[in-house]
């Protein structure tokens, strides 16, 4: 049997390893045709015209749909499921976004029209042969300038590109408190736009019934039931229940695949039209420019403190690029995810954030690992390196300082966050103590006279995991509720189906869930399949993002587990003749205290379903329980990253030379698994840092870093071996002591990276002049800067 | 990509005729640069012909002071032989830095000196040793071969059929890659050759190129310290979001250092 805690090798890795895993690309669906979606080439234009007749002519051509055929069908705009209210009260702009363009392209990449065919090479040759005439129109990128009075406007009835105006905190008294400071910190910081590059790109394939009038589509989501739920009440109008949606085996999806998206909203509506299958697989090329992107963000912010470096108040003012349309959750992440975030693990009393979303001809900006959490961690993990440097005190001891105690949990922050449980100084111990942190001033002053500059940062950061309580993210405008769904379906011989409305992309539930109910219910893991994505088989789930799936999703499984186990009680009574109150159930075997009277778990199921000899006049047949788990507040990971980095001052490379990681995920189910996370975390983290950087030209508004030639993945070879450890306070409020770990590495990884660039670059006075991704041009330039 | 007639003729004769008769073909190589331009739609010939199934193009032979590299032998080919690594050891080592692994057994040397990527390794090598570029119809210096971006002496119809690289006494390529791509932002190789030092940069120009001062610095002094104070001009380098004329031209300076510093 399985225990929670161990070890155990992912069970899915024979398929994808082994080339079995079945992608949507993968599916071969009767008489499928092929689409291909002709993209706007520029960043704003007006389409005068356009003028399908040749293409339509062209060999193996079924269909061509443009933005008009999309309006008169009636189809919606595509939505944003969170309503965030500005300062003034008053709803977030929500300007129309049409699944394809009618009469204005607003980035390049927006869809212009969508061609069918019998193969998708013919599909891309007849797109060659669509006549459209831009007017070209001036383009806003600049995430700034956007906002200046007399930028070109994205959305003629969003007036200044203004998108909300926000904030949290009370303003005055943030304002008073600083008058008070010893010493007050300012920062600006521009938190660099970042493009997904999930494994496999997105895809959709649709198939309609028409002897049912059915639809079925197959995408690569993360959350197939809120895609569907956003597609039929609110997009296209199928009902939900004459549409099925499976999203298969997921090749990664980091926040990109939680979005509804115009591809597979026309893939399912156009199959409808054409009463054929129809199959799209996004180019790397298309990925590049139409998955949301994520992070964005530019910011001043000022830290207060007194004459001993106690944090007084803390104030910010970002803005943050949406780009040109809102994504599925696009106004949520610059806000509640990311202001909530930014008492980071110290007592700051006073906070005031003011966020001001803006719109630019760029591809939408959504949520990406982390999602504002990374944002929100890499400002204030800068601004308390900074404020220790210009305190003199040691970054680690500043942050000592300011920790909230041990016993102070739970913990009420300003920004509107109730912290349930943590102990940061155990784990900033353990960290320095891996990091050797006493001597990293040695090692510096040794670099120094080899010529290289060396630095140490330090990252503490807290997140807020397991999204969400329902009620809470309702309060604050959510369109759903976050809770979780489950369900434990045995078969009469004995082996199981967990059932999760979680979706797994490459988080290992087969696995993780697996083992739990190994351990619970004393079931051998080769008899447990764990199954997940497909509309027409689990029940409504909320899907994967924020770290939720061990602490929601995996909450409802235990309580179905639990619902399992008095059945089974109940079933073991009638069977040994026993008082239901004597059973007791340990290692998957019911028994009745004190004699040796026992009924496996397989025999009370096997009674269920062949119920000769049954309670019957107590309980229904069958083992099959569900469970509906919503949680009553967020989990709170937290954790220490130190990293030590060396420059060579020749070239500007940036040498990660040690990297430490402790971290507080509460109790660890899989730690193999956990390892994973936090390494793939830590990976992109240090990739946002270093490498990773969207770049647009500012004038024409053209995606420069459009492909791997110039967007630069973070690979092995810019990794060193990590140095990882553990403490554990439980989670208090669900039933597994977990909190969640999918996305620590990334949201701490920036901070730790750049605090130690910083560092490094404090004994050439460069530490000032660097933003990321730290490049080696970058960082030379930092140091050559007159 | 469009469609194309594929040719695989066995002979050089054969490809030039297959050449002649096309409208608009094109020599392949390897083609690690032609294959991804058609995926991208970018090129539309109507002819590919594909130089793979010439067996006289490919082959390491060592005369002398003289290494002659066919056309169409790959990088890995280079990269693992033994002769090659113990005439030229730069040149072995280079090609075992080129691309990944994937690239190392697809590409060739003719491609890439053909191509004459801004970004190649090999074009450097060829500049520094003095190689001469052997076609099918005369023999060329490297000192004449790049003209500019993707542009060469090679006229219609002319395909390399072996680069001959003269030893060099001393020898060694430094390359500080676009961290993207992995291409050569700045390519230095310099080579102490029979007719004095030669130093050739690829990755920051339009194309290779050499760098006279360092190698009259070199002549009087051969040592890092002698061309750490040559600063190519920055005017007409390349410039992305990698890196700047400038920056290019500081990493001229650097590589070179270590190239030298690393040739002994």
């Amino acid at each position: 049997m399985a225990k929670i805690g161990d070890r155990i090798k992912r069970t899915e890795d024979r398929r994808f390893l082994t080339g079995a895993g079945r992608y949507v690309d993968d599916l071969q669906l009767a008489r499928c045709t092929h689409a291909y979606f002709l993209r706007s080439p520029h960043a704003h234009a007006r389409i005068k015209s356009i003028d399908v007749a040749a293409a339509k002519a062209a060999p193996g051509v079924v269909e061509i749909f443009t933005g008009k055929d999309v309006a008169d069908s009636k189809v919606g705009s595509l939505i944003c499921g969170w309503v965030v209210k500005d300062k003034h009260g008053q709803p977030h702009k929500a300007p129309a976004h049409p699944a394809i363009a009618l009469d204005t392209v607003r980035y390049v990449g927006d869809t212009v029209a969508m061609v069918i065919a019998e193969t998708y090479a013919q599909a891309k040759d007849a797109a060659e042969q669509i006549a459209v005439d831009y007017e070209v129109l001036p383009a806003s990128i600049d995430p700034v300038k956007t906002l200046d009075a007399g930028a070109s406007q994205v959305h003629a009835d969003v007036p200044g590109n203004l998108c909300y105006d926000w904030e949290l905190g009370e303003k005055a008294k943030v304002d008073a408190a600083f008058a008070t400071a010893a010493h007050v910190t300012k920062l600006d910081l521009v938190n660099n736009r970042l493009i997904p590059n999930a494994m496999e790109p997105r895809a959709a394939a649709a198939e309609y019934d028409r002897g049912t009038g059915n639809y079925t589509l197959y995408t690569t989501s993360q959350n197939p039931h809120v895609a569907r739920l956003v597609l039929s009440a609110f997009v296209l109008g199928i009902p939900e229940h004459k549409l099925r949606v499976v999203a298969p085996d997921v090749g990664g999806g980091f926040g990109s695949k939680i979005f509804i998206y115009a591809d597979e909203t026309l893939v399912v509506w156009a199959a409808g039209k054409i009463q054929r299958a129809i199959k799209w697989t996004a180019e790397r090329g298309e990925s590049f420019m139409t998955d949301a992107h994520g992070r964005d963000h530019v910011t001043h912010a000022e830290l207060a403190m007194d004459k001993d470096g106690k944090f007084l108040a803390f104030k910010v003012d970002t803005i943050a690029n949406l780009g040109a349309y809102l994504s599925t959750f696009a106004t949520a992440v610059p806000t509640y995810l990311y202001a909530t975030l930014l008492a980071g693990q110290y007592t700051t009393p006073l906070i005031y954030c003011n966020v001001r979303a803006a719109f630019t001809n760029t591809a939408p900006v959504d949520a990406y690992r982390g999602a504002g959490r990374p944002e929100a961690t890499y400002l204030v993990e800068s601004i308390v390196s900074k404020a220790a440097s210009e305190m003199k005190i040691d970054a680690a001891e500043l942050r000592r300082r300011n920790f909230i105690a041990p016993d102070a949990f739970p913990y009420q922050t300003p920004v509107a966050l109730t912290y349930d449980s943590g102990n940061y100084a155990p784990i900033l111990d353990q960290a320095m103590q891996l990091a050797d942190y006493a001597g990293a001033a040695g090692r510096k002053a040794t670099a120094k006279a080899s010529g290289k500059l060396r630095g140490v940062g330090i990252c503490s950061y807290i997140e807020a995991c397991g999204i969400a309580p329902s009620a809470v993210v309702g309060s604050l405008g959510a369109g759903v509720g976050l809770w979780e769904s489950a369900e434990l379906r045995f078969n009469p011989t004995g082996n199981l189906q967990i059932l999760t409305g979680s979706h797994s992309h490459g988080q290992s539930h087969e696995t993780t869930f697996a083992q739990i109910v190994s351990d619970k219910l004393g079931i051998p893991m080769d008899q447990i399949e764990v199954v997940h994505g497909d509309t027409s088989q689990v029940p409504f789930g909320m899907g994967t993002y924020g770290s939720r799936s061990l602490p929601v999703g995996g909450s409802a499984i235990m309580k179905a587990a639990d619902k399992i186990i008095a059945k089974g009680k109940t079933i073991a009574a009638h069977l040994m003749e026993a008082s239901e109150a004597d059973i007791v159930f340990e290692d998957g075997t019911f028994k009745v205290a004190g004699t040796d009277k026992a009924v496996p778990l397989g025999q009370a199921v096997f009674a269920a379903y062949v119920p000769h000899n049954y309670p019957s006049d107590k309980l229904e047949p069958g083992m099959d329980e569900n469970a509906f788990y919503d949680p009553s507040n967020f989990t709170y990971p937290s954790g220490t990253q130190i990293c030590e980095v060396e420059i060579d001052p020749d070239t500007g490379v940036v040498d990660i030379v040690n990297f430490v990681a402790v971290d507080d995920f509460g109790n660890i189910v899989n730690p193999m698994i956990v390892e994973g996370q936090v390494h793939g975390g830590i990976a992109q983290g240090v990739g946002q840092a270093l490498l990773e950087n969207a770049v647009y030209d500012k004038e024409s508004g053209q995606l420069l870093s459009g492909s791997y030639m110039d967007y630069c993945m973070p690979r092995a070879d810019n990794l060193p071996s990590f140095k990882l450890g553990y403490q554990v306070t439980p989670c208090p409020h669900n039933p597994l002591g977990v909190k969640g770990c999918g996305e620590a590495g990334a949201i701490a990884a920036p901070a730790a990276v750049m605090n130690a660039v910083r560092d490094a670059l404090a004994q050439v006075g460069a530490q000032d002049r660097i933003e990321m991704p730290a490049t080696p041009r970058a960082v030379w330039e930092a140091i050559h800067a007159q | 990509m469009y469609d194309f007639e594929y040719h695989k003729p066995k002979s050089v004769a054969d490809a030039v005729a297959a050449l002649k008769k096309a409208s608009d073909g094109k020599f392949m190589a390897g083609g690690m640069t032609l294959i991804p331009t058609l995926k991208q739609r970018l090129a539309q010939p109507s002819d590919v012909i594909d130089l793979g199934a010439i067996g006289d193009l490919r082959g390491i032979k060592v005369d002398g002071n003289t290494v002659t590299i066919g056309a169409m032998t790959k990088h890995a080919e280079v990269a693992a032989s033994a002769e090659v690594a113990k005439a030229i050891p730069a040149l072995a080592k280079l090609a075992a830095n080129i691309g990944d692994g994937q690239v190392r057994n697809r590409g060739t040397i003719g491609g890439s000196v053909a191509n004459s990527d801004p970004a190649a390794d090999y074009p450097a090598a060829v500049l520094a040793l003095g190689a001469t570029i052997t076609t099918n119809e005369r023999k060329i210096a490297a000192d004449d071969f790049f003209k500019g971006l993707f542009e060469t002496a090679l006229k219609e119809g002319e395909i390399i059929t072996s680069i001959s690289f003269p030893t060099a006494t001393k020898a060694a390529y430094m390359k500080f890659p676009n961290p993207a791509s992995r291409y050569a932002m700045v390519g230095v190789f310099v080579a102490q050759t029979a007719s004095g030092p030669r130093v050739a940069v690829t990755g920051a120009g339009a194309c290779a190129f050499r760098v006279k001062e360092m190698e009259d610095a070199l002549a009087k002094n051969w040592s890092p310290d002698a061309v750490a104070g040559v600063k190519v001009p920055a005017d007409g380098l390349n410039g992305d979001i990698h890196g700047s004329p400038e920056y290019r031209a500081h990493l001229v300076t650097v590589m070179a250092k270590r190239a030298v510093a690393a040739a002994g």
